[in-house]
């Protein structure tokens, strides 16, 4: 393919690169801290991933191999978009593969296959901060994370508890990083929580209508915060995925028909063609 | 009453640029004592209160505070990691409108958990164990606990917002106008409860208010504020009693008689 003559290398031009870059590291340096940058208007539409693509576009280089995935799936708008978007501008080769990726930028999952040193997984963030709904002043938020004030998020969950008898946030499921800032980890399924505490891969966090970057390097500590008599738990499925048959996985119902039917199928895509391609059978497949 | 005051201010003054909120205001607070500050609209009551709270900065003067610790610190001096615990933990402030110190969107429960949850303390059951414990205290039905306080009548606001501010232990509390707003029965029993708890838990309290009334029955001294300035001070029979200055007797004169 050949390059588009007007833009710079992965889009934006190099001085705002470096700006971000200069977050990113601050935002390594503070794990959970948001550091704020100067976001950019992107060719896409907020909520799209502005704050990802902006990420992704300054850490980029041409030898790395780009995954996108939006709710665990490669085939959606989203990712396929975005996909597209960074093999036009720059020109580097794009993956399905979990394991062939050297970056993966994501909305809202985290890969089922333990992500390995050196893989940078980039998250699509649409709010940042972990207080916005209980404290709505950013002032004081930000007061909130300096003087680690953070009494308020457990009244979140106690009134989870309080009104549905256990912890009932289910996504974007607030963590403290590395016994200090708390961080809403994007909209994830809790289900995720715990691959983020101590992964090999560096993941960085992109709020682009927000103007925040932040980070969790490699092999740090992130606790989800819980009560001692109500331990935090992740979520479990009946049965195995439809498909696949896998089992332990985060999984997304499909409707089938308008009389009701439907069936669990692994949320992470790559993930169930790997293990369809291996022989897995699940109860669906086996149907047909 | 103990030996050693709790709380000793030196000349605060507060302007606001160069209006006067309040000045050179002197006195000193023993623990297990209500002091009420009254005076009319303007005359700078709200504006001690706050500056005694920490919330507004002072012009000039100081506010000495004794720690648990025993030892004594301008609050003004506090950092501000320092001062917000101490608000929250040593210190209460209840405000003339409940829907300033609730949180309206969240249960009664978690509204009295708040303190102890921002303590530290990480135990559901143990947290609402002493949730209900207090809001039986301030005689809020058990069954109450997991309705937001928009669900509750103005007079149940204010017990709650008491409770909320009593469940880490404090041992000052500051009132702004506690029964304002509260219709005569409602504040009757308001004052009840107030009087109780503050005996009980030997609470030293600051309170303002415009009411005579709610001096006499709640606190120990009263001070007379008229234009920023406080123009007596004393025991609070003896000031409702024998007022000296005139503005004094003017004020206790004009409560209307039934």
């Amino acid at each position: 393919m050949n390059a588009v003559a007007s833009y710079n290398f992965a889009y934006l031009d190099e001085q705002t690169k470096r700006m971000i870059r200069r977050a990113i590291l601050k935002a390594v340096a503070i794990p959970g801290y948001q550091v704020p940058f100067s976001s950019r208007e992107m060719p896409m539409p907020y909520g799209w991933g502005t704050g990802g693509v902006q990420v992704t576009a300054s850490i980029i280089g041409r030898n790395d191999v780009l995954k996108v995935i939006d709710q665990g799936a490669d085939d959606t708008t989203n990712a396929v978009s975005i996909r597209a978007f960074f093999a036009k501008v720059a020109q580097v080769q794009t993956t399905t593969r979990t394991t062939e990726a050297s970056i993966i930028q994501t909305r809202h999952r985290i890969p089922e296959r333990k992500l390995e040193a050196g893989q940078i997984l980039v998250y699509q963030v649409p709010i940042p901060e972990p207080l916005r709904f209980l404290e709505p002043r950013e002032t004081e938020t930000r007061k909130m994370h300096a003087l680690e004030e953070y009494g308020l998020m457990h009244v979140k969950l106690y009134e989870d508890i309080a009104r549905h008898g256990r912890i009932a946030t289910t996504y974007a499921y607030p963590v403290k990083v590395e016994g200090r800032y708390v961080m809403d980890p994007s909209p994830t399924p809790k289900f995720d929580n715990p691959k983020m505490h101590r992964s090999e891969a560096l993941q960085l966090f992109g709020a682009g209508r927000e103007h925040r970057i932040y980070a969790v390097p490699p092999h740090t500590e992130v606790v989800s915060l819980d009560f001692e008599d109500h331990p935090f738990t992740i979520q479990h499925f009946e049965a195995p995925c439809a498909l696949c048959g896998a089992e332990g996985v985060y999984l997304d119902e499909v409707i089938l028909d308008d009389k009701g039917g439907h069936m669990y199928v692994c949320s992470d895509t790559d993930h169930c063609e790997e293990r369809r391609e291996a022989g897995h059978v699940g109860r669906q497949e086996a149907a047909e | 009453m103990s030996g050693e005051p709790l709380l000793r201010v030196e000349n605060l003054t507060r302007y606001y640029g160069a209006r006067l909120g309040c000045a050179d205001v002197s006195f000193e607070l023993w623990p297990g004592e209500v002091l009420a500050i009254v005076g009319e609209s303007g005359s700078g009551k709200t504006t001690l209160l706050n500056t005694l709270s920490a919330a507004l900065e002072p012009s000039a003067g100081k506010t000495l505070y004794r720690m648990r610790s025993g030892e004594w610190r301008n609050i003004y001096e506090l950092s501000e990691a320092e001062r917000r615990f101490l608000t929250r933990t040593d210190w209460g402030f209840v405000h003339q409108n409940p829907a300033d110190g609730l949180r309206m969107t969240v249960s009664a429960g978690a509204n009295v958990g708040e303190r102890l949850m921002a303590v530290g303390d990480r135990n559901y059951g143990r947290i609402r164990a002493t949730a209900l414990d207090w809001l039986d205290r301030v005689e809020i039905a058990a069954d109450r606990i997991d309705d937001q306080p928009r669900a509750f009548s103005g007079g149940m606001r204010q017990r709650l917002q008491i409770a909320r501010n009593l469940v880490t232990g404090p041992r000052l509390v500051f009132m702004d106008e506690p029964t304002g707003g509260l219709d005569v029965s409602v504040q009757a029993r308001l004052l009840d409860l107030l009087r109780q708890l503050v005996g009980e838990l030997g609470l030293a309290a600051i309170v303002v208010t415009h009411d005579l009334a709610v001096a006499r029955l709640l606190s120990h001294r009263m001070m007379v504020m008229k234009g920023g300035y406080v123009i007596e001070a004393g025991l609070t029979d003896r000031v409702l009693d024998d007022p000296r200055e005139p503005y004094t007797q003017l004020l206790v004169s004009s409560i209307l008689q039934v």
